[in-house]
C-alpha cells in the first residue's frame, strides 16, 4: 500500500459495512422473535402458572399432557382443517376475481378499491360484524331464508325451526368460521394474484390466442401455469394467517360449542392465560412452530421460484 | 397461402393516430417487408392483420373474406413476435407444439409435425429444453417452428432478427428466405433496417408516421424513391439531395463520381469541396460540400476500393453524375417530379 487506505474509510470495507446495515434487523429479530420463543421453551419446559410465574424444572411433562388431551388434539386437527379448506376456497375465489378484475371495464379502480376494503378494516371489528349476521335469533341470513320460504315451516329445505343457530352447531358453527376467514383472506389474496397476472408478459398471452387458446384452456395451460409460484404464496401466507388467527374463533365462537371450533391459538389462551396455566400454554403454541417454520422455508422457495420466470 | 388486403385502415390509441388510412395488399406467396423508422406503425399494422387488436375504421381482409370480427385463432395465420413470446414454463417441445394442441390436433400426429417444424430449422437436438435454456438464434428458431407447425395461410413476422447479433441476422435472413420459398406462404415481415428489406421482400412497403410512402420492388424503391422521407431512408448512406430552384436534386452516392469516371458527354459536373475521408476497406466515403453551394449542399460521394484516385480532404475536386442518374423532387411537398434541366 502507498498510504492510500485511509481515505475510503468505512465504505471500502463491504463486510464491516454490511454487518453495520444489517444489524438492527437483526436485533430487531433478536428482541422481537427470539426472546419471546426462549422464554415460551422455558415456560413450557417448565410448571409455571399466572399465580405463580417462578422456574421449575419439569421436563416434557406439559407436551405429553398436551398430547393426551382430547381437546389439544380436537385443536390441532381444526387449526389444519381451517386453514387448508378456508385458503383453498380462497385461492380459486380470488384466481376467478382476480381474472374479471384483470379485464378492461369501466369503473374497475373503484371495484378493486371496494374488493381491499374488508382487509383494511380491524379483524375485531369484522369479526363482531359477522357475529351479528350470524347471531342465533336476530340472523339477517335466518330472516332472510324464512321471507324466502326456505326455513321455518315444516317441510322447508332448511328445517322447521324459526332459526339456523349458525354457531350453535359444530359443523355449521366450522363453515361459518371457515367463512370469515375466507372473507378476511380474500382481498389480499385477490392483490396478490391480480400481481401475478398482470406480471405475465402481454405478448405472450396474444401468441397464446393466436396459437388458439381462449378461456380456461387458456388459464389451464398459460396464466395458471405462469403464476403458479405466486399462487402458492397466495395459500402459504393464507395459511400462516388462519394457523395464527385467534380474533376471529375467539369472538365468534370462543372454541364452541363444546370445542367443535377449537383451535391451537385459542386453546393456548384459554389454558395458559384465562385457565393459569402458563406451561401448558407455552407448550400448545410451540406445537405450531414447525409447520410455520416449514410454511416459512416453503415461502422463500417459492418467492425464488417467482422471481427466476 | 392467402392474400392479405387491407382497405382504409386507421389505429388510434387515445389522441394519437398509430395509422392513417393505410391501404395495402400482400399477394398470394409473396414476401412483402413493412420497413419504416422505429414508431411509424408498422406493428401495430401486423397486430391488426393478425387480429390482435382492433381497427378504429377500416377492413382486413384475408383471400377476399372481411375478418374483422373474426377472432386471431381463427384467421389462421401465424406470428411471430419480437420477442418470440415462446412460453417460459413450457419446453421447446411443448411450445411449438401448443398451437396443434388448441386445435385438437390427435397426439400421434401432432408429434410427427412438431419433430418436421423442428427438423425444418436445425433445432431437434433441443426439444427437451426450455426457452431460458436457449442462445437467442435458437429461440427465434423456435419461435419460427411454432409459427409453421400448424400450416398457416399467412405469416406475419414482426423484426424476429433484430435481437440477433450482426454475424448470426446475414446467415438468419438467407435461411429465412430459403425457407420461405420452399414453402411459398404468403409472409408480411417488420423491420427498421433497410438491408434486410432490400434482401429479403419481393416489395417493400415503405412507412412513416402511421402512412405508406412507397410500394415497390426493392429496386424501384432504390432507384425511383417517392418522395424524399423514401429517399432520404433507403440507401447507407442515403440518397444526395441538394436545392435547385423550387426543386431538389437527388443522386445515390455511388453514382456521384470523380468526373474522370463518368466520361459521357450527357453528365453534370460539380465541384466537390471535400471536407472529409473515411476509407472502409471496400470502399472510401468521401463527404464535402458542392462547390458554391457552400451551406447547403452537403453531399456524399461513395468510391469503390477498385478506384485507384487519390483524394484528400481541404481539396477541391471535379465530380459528376450521369443525367439519368439524377431524380428532381418538388421542394413543398417532397414529392419526385419527372425530368429537368439542372
Ligand atoms: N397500445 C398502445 N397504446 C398507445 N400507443 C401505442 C400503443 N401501441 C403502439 N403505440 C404507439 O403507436 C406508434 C406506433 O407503434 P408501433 O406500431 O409499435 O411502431 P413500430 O413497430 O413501427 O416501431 C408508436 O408511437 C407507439 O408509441
Ligand atoms: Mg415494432
Amino acid at each position: 500500500m502507498t498510504g492510500q487506505d485511509d481515505g475510503g474509510g468505512i465504505r471500502d470495507r463491504a463486510g464491516t459495512l454490511a454487518v453495520l446495515m444489517i444489524a438492527p434487523a437483526i436485533a430487531y429479530i433478536v428482541a422481537m422473535i427470539g426472546v419471546p420463543l426462549l422464554l415460551a421453551i422455558n415456560y413450557s419446559l417448565s410448571d409455571a402458572t399466572t399465580g405463580d410465574p417462578v422456574h421449575h424444572y419439569a421436563g416434557l411433562v406439559n407436551y405429553r399432557s398436551a398430547l393426551a388431551d382430547p381437546v389439544f388434539r380436537l385443536a390441532l386437527k381444526n387449526t389444519f382443517v381451517f386453514a387448508l379448506v378456508s385458503q383453498s376456497i380462497v385461492i380459486v375465489l380470488s384466481r376467478v376475481l382476480a381474472s374479471a378484475l384483470s379485464m378492461p371495464f369501466r369503473g374497475k379502480w373503484a371495484v378493486r378499491f371496494l374488493i381491499m376494503l374488508p382487509w383494511t378494516a380491524p379483524i375485531a371489528l369484522g369479526a363482531i360484524g359477522w357475529l351479528w349476521m350470524y347471531d342465533s335469533i336476530y340472523s339477517p341470513f335466518d330472516w332472510l331464508y324464512r321471507r324466502a320460504g326456505l326455513l321455518g315451516k315444516p317441510g322447508d329445505p332448511f328445517g322447521p325451526m324459526t332459526n339456523i343457530y349458525w354457531l350453535g352447531r359444530p359443523t355449521l358453527a366450522m363453515a361459518s368460521v371457515v367463512i370469515v376467514h375466507v372473507w378476511r383472506l380474500l382481498p389480499l389474496a385477490t392483490v396478490i394474484q391480480l400481481a401475478g397476472l398482470s406480471a405475465i408478459p402481454g405478448e405472450i398471452l396474444e401468441a397464446a390466442e393466436i396459437d388458439g387458446a381462449r378461456g380456461w384452456r387458456k388459464a389451464a395451460w398459460i396464466t395458471i401455469p405462469l403464476t403458479l409460484p405466486i399462487i402458492g404464496i397466495a395459500f402459504l401466507f393464507g395459511i400462516i394467517f388462519t394457523f395464527t388467527d385467534m380474533t376471529i374463533v375467539y369472538i365468534l365462537t370462543r372454541g364452541g360449542p363444546v370445542n367443535a371450533t377449537q383451535v391451537l391459538a385459542t386453546w393456548t389462551f384459554f389454558k395458559g392465560i384465562e385457565g393459569g396455566d402458563l406451561a401448558q400454554g407455552a407448550a400448545i403454541s410451540l406445537f405450531m412452530v414447525p409447520v410455520l417454520a416449514g410454511i416459512a422455508a416453503l415461502l422463500l422457495r417459492m418467492a425464488r421460484r417467482a422471481e427466476v420466470t | 397461402m392467402a392474400r392479405v388486403e387491407v382497405r382504409g385502415l386507421s389505429k388510434r390509441f387515445g389522441g394519437f393516430q398509430a395509422l392513417d388510412e393505410v391501404g395495402l395488399t400482400a399477394r398470394e406467396g409473396e414476401f412483402l417487408v413493412l420497413l419504416g423508422p422505429s414508431g411509424c406503425g408498422k406493428t401495430t399494422l401486423l397486430r391488426l392483420i393478425a387480429g390482435i387488436e382492433e381497427p378504429s375504421r377500416g377492413e382486413v381482409l384475408i383471400d377476399g373474406r372481411v375478418v374483422n370480427d373474426v377472432p386471431p385463432r381463427l384467421r389462421n395465420v401465424a406470428m411471430v413476435f419480437q420477442s418470440y413470446a415462446l412460453y417460459p414454463h413450457m419446453t421447446v417441445r411443448e411450445n411449438i407444439g401448443f398451437p396443434l394442441k388448441m386445435h385438437h390436433i390427435p397426439k400421434a400426429a401432432a408429434a410427427g409435425k412438431v419433430e418436421e417444424a423442428a427438423g425444418m430449422f436445425g433445432i431437434g437436438g433441443l426439444l427437451d429444453r426450455r426457452p431460458r435454456e436457449l442462445s437467442g438464434g435458437e429461440r427465434q428458431r423456435v419461435a419460427l417452428a411454432r409459427a409453421v407447425v400448424r400450416n398457416p395461410s399467412v405469416f406475419l413476422l414482426d423484426e424476429p432478427l433484430s435481437n440477433l447479433d450482426a454475424k448470426l441476422r446475414v446467415s438468419a435472413r438467407e435461411e429465412l428466405r430459403r425457407f420461405q420459398r420452399r414453402i411459398g406462404v404468403t409472409t408480411i415481415y417488420v423491420t427498421h433496417d433497410q438491408v434486410e428489406a432490400m434482401g429479403l421482400g419481393d416489395r417493400i412497403v415503405v412507412m412513416n408516421r402511421g402512412s405508406i410512402r412507397q410500394v415497390g420492388e426493392p429496386r424501384e424503391i432504390y432507384e425511383r424513391p417517392a418522395d424524399t422521407f423514401v429517399a432520404g431512408f433507403i440507401g447507407s448512406p442515403p440518397m444526395n439531395l441538394v436545392e435547385q430552384g423550387d426543386r431538389l436534386v437527388g443522386f445515390r452516392p455511388e453514382r456521384f463520381l470523380p468526373a474522370a469516371l463518368t466520361p459521357k458527354a450527357d453528365a453534370v459536373a460539380w465541384s466537390f469541396d471535400v471536407t472529409w475521408v473515411e476509407d472502409l476497406g471496400a470502399e472510401r466515403l468521401v463527404y464535402g460540400t458542392l462547390g458554391g453551394k457552400a451551406s447547403e449542399g452537403r453531399v456524399v460521394s461513395r468510391i469503390p476500393a477498385s478506384v485507384p484516385i487519390a483524394i484528400e480532404a481541404g481539396r477541391a475536386y471535379p465530380f459528376s453524375v450521369d443525367r439519368v442518374d439524377l431524380r428532381w423532387f418538388d421542394r413543398a411537398t417532397g414529392l419526385r417530379t419527372e425530368g429537368g434541366a439542372p
